[in-house]
């Protein structure tokens, strides 16, 4: 029994080392508790071959906001960038690649009017995204009971919507629910910019082009663009580098963080929040636990439903995250030869997505519990840009694939190396000798992903990101603004607002809450 | 063993044969979907039967949940405001249960049968509730409304009816107990409740067996005038005894749809049932912060003058509405004329001087009636017999 800390922090993901900084940084003294062996959660970087390595969940950095990278300094913390703002390409059988960067597409197959359509449509939603933004760096406003803060934000984001005119707002109002493949198709000619752009919509998500939300999925996606991203990004020495950085930034910042240590429950007393247990048995007693975990874990495996209101516990278990993702890791002896590609091209981001159709098809199969067997992949060769990460000559390919589902129906066993094999066939037909490269292969399946990661459901949102489940209903109602229904317990993770992907808001706005409450005094 | 009849679209409890032909007036109304008589023959003799003699009601449509498994206390623990540890194996436990938020769902009573043996009995439907609420509880739950028929057996002489039926020992049962007989070779369960605030039992048996202890009863009870009663006269006594009526005098906080329309528990005036020892149960957080904030509501039993019920009426102080009536009825034997009513706070204290803004019709003329009314502790209708233990004649 110890008084020695003012939060307990469960969970070193980049979001918990974010809130731990910057509560650290405001005079609290803080633990995190990490049951991984390095701090970092999603922003890590796993060898799973004797000299390959990759980052083991989230590979690109597209979406970090600048005030994080600035307020924990993390370029004085140990980040280095080995490459930024990389173009996009989709790839073709044929050779005849399209070429994604800002507000430019190139490609033989891309008309003029294609490439203009384009560049408006990349105006027009980069206004959208701008205030998204607005309420992202904020708190989520609460519609009923809310104070001047939260109307003043919701002034400003009306107002925001105000400012669009009559054309963008009545524009934003229609499209935000609607879903990306109705878009595409009022908006362009070219089906594989139409796939290109519906892949950034639904990356991560369980869903299909079809599927209503993408639209929103795609905007929050662009979040990046509006952070000063122009593309994504990889990190020398992979993700677990950001990870890294945090880290060494938060323990500057006075935080401690202790790693191989599985938390087994957040403790309450009479309601209230009142330590952690860990698996050791050690208890630890602090007036204020936040959780990095998604809402599931935090609730049903830490808290435990029993422990709270039947109302919370339903909402809980209402949230939608089923996830689709699995990660391919592939250790290549030297350079496949994509024919077409050079190999400054190969160092961009590469994507299979034909088309929207085989996009969708490839959602279909997830549905009954199939893997799809033409899916769709995000494809990272980071040894291009960091020799760090493979032997010399050799070099890895990261990539995110969708869809397959967290339990098929004949078992991740019976069919893991089949599955393996199939995804390889899939890249050999834009690679051919991708086959003869490859040392040693690795799939993280959605299971896998939550097993290593604690994500429920292998879900990197913590939760699908829909309209249903943003803002003042994220995690869900009755947690908004970081808090939760168990006073002293707070979310600080990609579970809460505005959502995942390598961001770092929820922490930085979870501090913000905690502080403003003055609950961790 | 419910059914439904060949020619309407009700269903019929077990004893519908039996309650059929006793319905002279046919007079039926709708409990959960099952017919049900309002009245047999004559309201005020139904009523009388009850404070006078012993009156007999099927109660069977009544929510019937049974809740087992290892983690049965705790999982009612956390459903209900009161602390079910207390309610010890044969005994019965009146509650509520409340949503997130502290406001009531639904009263009701708990019979504790047997080790991890519960039976919940409910107003509303709570299947969902129930399921909802066994997430990380060891828990069975099984709906039996329709696997079990019961009838209360309410009045002064209902002891005295159901030891002629050879029921030795029946006198023993206190209040909110409950003990198990065998009726020709049957379970019978037989326990100390009911809803009339008189000297009372509820009997419970299997379905297939209903019929015969309708007719074993109604054969010993004729010595002591022994009547069947419908809802009406129910209404009347229950109104007398001062029992809320979920649905009347507050709505399920599940039913409401309108914002501020539902109650917590004290402002129903079941602040009693609320047990803040318990480290947590549902409403638990809503209800701490409402105890430091004040409530909005509060509930008073008023007496009103004049012998017009006061049916809907508005509640007024100093000309002002302030309150409304939810349920109101001339009581015959307490001779009074009760009123049950939310009061907005701070209104509602213990011998508060009020109206009754009372509209009342006679051939078509209406007339309004300023009544006074004050606030009374307590309902004028509790008579000694009620708490007794064996009752007095038996």
């Amino acid at each position: 029994m110890t008084d020695r800390y003012d939060v307990l922090l469960v969970g070193a993901g980049h979001n918990g080392l974010v809130c731990a900084h910057y509560l650290a940084r405001a005079g609290r003294r803080v633990l995190v508790l990490e049951v991984r062996d390095e701090p970092g959660g999603c922003a890590a970087t796993r060898e799973f071959a004797p000299g390959y390595s990759v980052s083991a969940c989230a590979q690109w950095l597209n979406q970090l906001h600048p005030d994080i990278i600035q307020d924990l300094a993390l370029e004085n913390s140990g980040l280095e960038w080995a490459a930024r703002d990389l173009e996009t390409i989709s790839l073709d059988r044929e050779g005849q690649h399209l070429t994604l960067l800002g507000d430019r597409v190139e490609g033989e197959r891309v008309s003029r009017e294609d490439r203009e359509a384009y560049r408006v449509f990349h105006a027009r939603t980069s206004k959208y995204v701008k205030l998204l933004r607005k309420a992202f760096e904020a708190r989520a406003p609460k519609l009923v009971e809310s104070n001047v803060t939260d109307r003043l934000n919701l002034l400003k984001l009306g107002l925001g919507l105000k400012l669009l005119g009559r054309e963008g707002m009545s524009d934003l109002m229609r499209v935000i629910l609607i879903n990306m493949y109705d878009l595409m198709e009022e908006s362009f000619d070219s089906a594989q910019l139409k796939a290109l752009l519906s892949l950034d919509s639904l990356l991560g998500a369980h869903m299909g082009p079809r599927t209503p939300n993408t639209v929103f999925g795609y905007l929050y996606r662009r979040l990046g663009d509006s952070f000063g991203h122009h593309g994504p990004a990889v990190l020398k020495g992979g993700m677990g580098a950001l990870g890294k950085a945090m880290a060494a930034s938060a323990r500057a910042a006075g935080v401690e963080i202790r790693t191989g240590e599985r938390v087994t429950s957040i403790d309450l007393e009479a309601g209230r929040v009142c330590g952690v247990t860990l698996a050791s048995g050690e208890q630890l007693r602090a007036p204020v636990v936040i959780s990095n975990a998604d809402p599931v874990t935090t609730f049903e495996k830490l808290v435990g439903y029993r422990n709270i209101e039947t109302g919370v516990a339903r909402r809980v278990s209402q949230i939608r995250f089923n996830s689709g993702t699995v990660k391919l890791h592939l250790a290549l002896d030297r350079l496949p030869d994509f024919p077409g590609l050079s190999e400054q091209q190969l160092g961009q981001r590469l994507v299979i997505a034909p088309d929207m159709d085989y996009i969708e098809s490839a959602f279909n199969a997830v549905k009954y519990r199939e893997y799809s067997t033409a899916p769709v992949m995000d494809i990272s060769i980071p040894s291009l840009h960091d020799r760090s990460l493979a032997p010399e000559e050799g070099h890895v390919l990261s990539a995110i694939i969708q869809f397959a589902p967290y339990a098929p129906n004949e078992g991740w066993e019976a069919c893991r190396e089949r599955y393996i094999e199939q995804l390889i066939a899939c890249i050999a037909d834009y690679a051919p000798d991708i086959g003869q490269r490859i040392v040693a292969a690795e799939l993280l399946t959605p299971a896998d992903l939550e097993n290593d990661f604690g994500m429920t459901g292998g879900h990197w949102h913590h939760g699908e990101l829909s309209m249903d489940q943003v803002l003042m209903m994220r995690p869900f109602p009755g947690a908004t603004q970081y808090a939760t229904p168990c006073d002293g317990l707070y979310l600080c993770g990609a579970g809460a607002h505005p959502g995942g992907g390598v961001m770092g808001l929820a922490g930085r706005n979870a501090a913000r809450e905690i502080l403003r409450r003055g609950d961790a005094a | 063993m419910s059914q439904r009849s060949d020619d309407t679209m009700m269903l019929t409890t077990p004893f519908h044969s039996r309650v059929a032909a006793a319905c002279e007036l046919n007079c039926w109304g709708s409990w959960k979907d099952y017919t049900t008589p309002n009245a047999y023959t004559d309201v005020e003799l139904e009523y009388f039967a009850i404070r006078n003699a012993v009156g007999v009601f099927d109660l069977t449509p009544m929510n019937k949940y049974r809740i087992g498994g290892t983690d049965a206390e705790a999982y009612l623990n956390r459903l209900v405001t009161r602390n079910v540890g207390k309610i010890a194996v044969g005994r019965v436990g009146y509650t509520v249960w409340c949503d997130d938020a502290g406001q009531v769902m639904d009263d009701g009573t708990i019979f504790h049968l047997g080790e991890n043996d519960y039976r919940l009995c409910a107003y509303a439907r709570a299947t969902d509730w129930l399921h909802w609420s066994a997430m990380g509880f060891d828990v069975t739950i099984h709906d039996e409304s329709a696997d079990i028929a019961a009838l209360a057996v309410q009045g002064p002489t209902s002891c005295s009816a159901l030891m002629a039926m050879g029921l030795r020992g029946v006198e023993e049962i206190k209040p909110f107990g409950l003990a198990h007989f065998d009726f020709d070779g049957q379970p019978l369960m037989i326990s100390r409740t009911g809803f009339t605030g008189d000297l009372g039992y509820e009997l419970w048996i299997a379905p297939e067996h209903a019929e015969a202890l309708w007719d074993r009863l109604f054969d010993a009870g004729r010595d002591y005038m022994i009547k069947p009663f419908g809802m009406e006269a129910l209404e009347m006594a229950r109104i007398e005894a001062g029992f809320l009526q979920a649905g009347v005098d507050f709505m399920p906080a599940e039913d409401v749809v309108r914002r501020g329309r539902s109650r917590s528990p004290f402002e129903l005036g079941l602040g009693w049932l609320v047990d803040f020892d318990k480290p947590l149960f549902n409403g638990r957080r809503a209800l701490l912060r409402e105890q430091t904030e004040g409530s909005r509501y509060r509930f008073a039993y008023l007496d009103v003058d004049g012998n017009k019920p006061a049916h809907n009426s508005f509640i007024l102080f100093n000309g002002k509405q302030v309150g409304t009536v939810t349920s109101a009825a001339w009581c015959p034997t307490a001779k009074s004329n009760l009123a049950l009513g939310q009061l907005k706070m701070p209104h509602g204290g213990v011998g508060e001087e009020l109206v009754a803004e009372i509209y009342y019709q006679r051939e078509l003329q209406w007339t309004k009636v300023l009544a006074p009314c004050r606030v009374i502790e307590s309902p004028p209708f509790n008579p000694p017999r009620r708490r007794a233990t064996p009752p007095d004649a038996c």
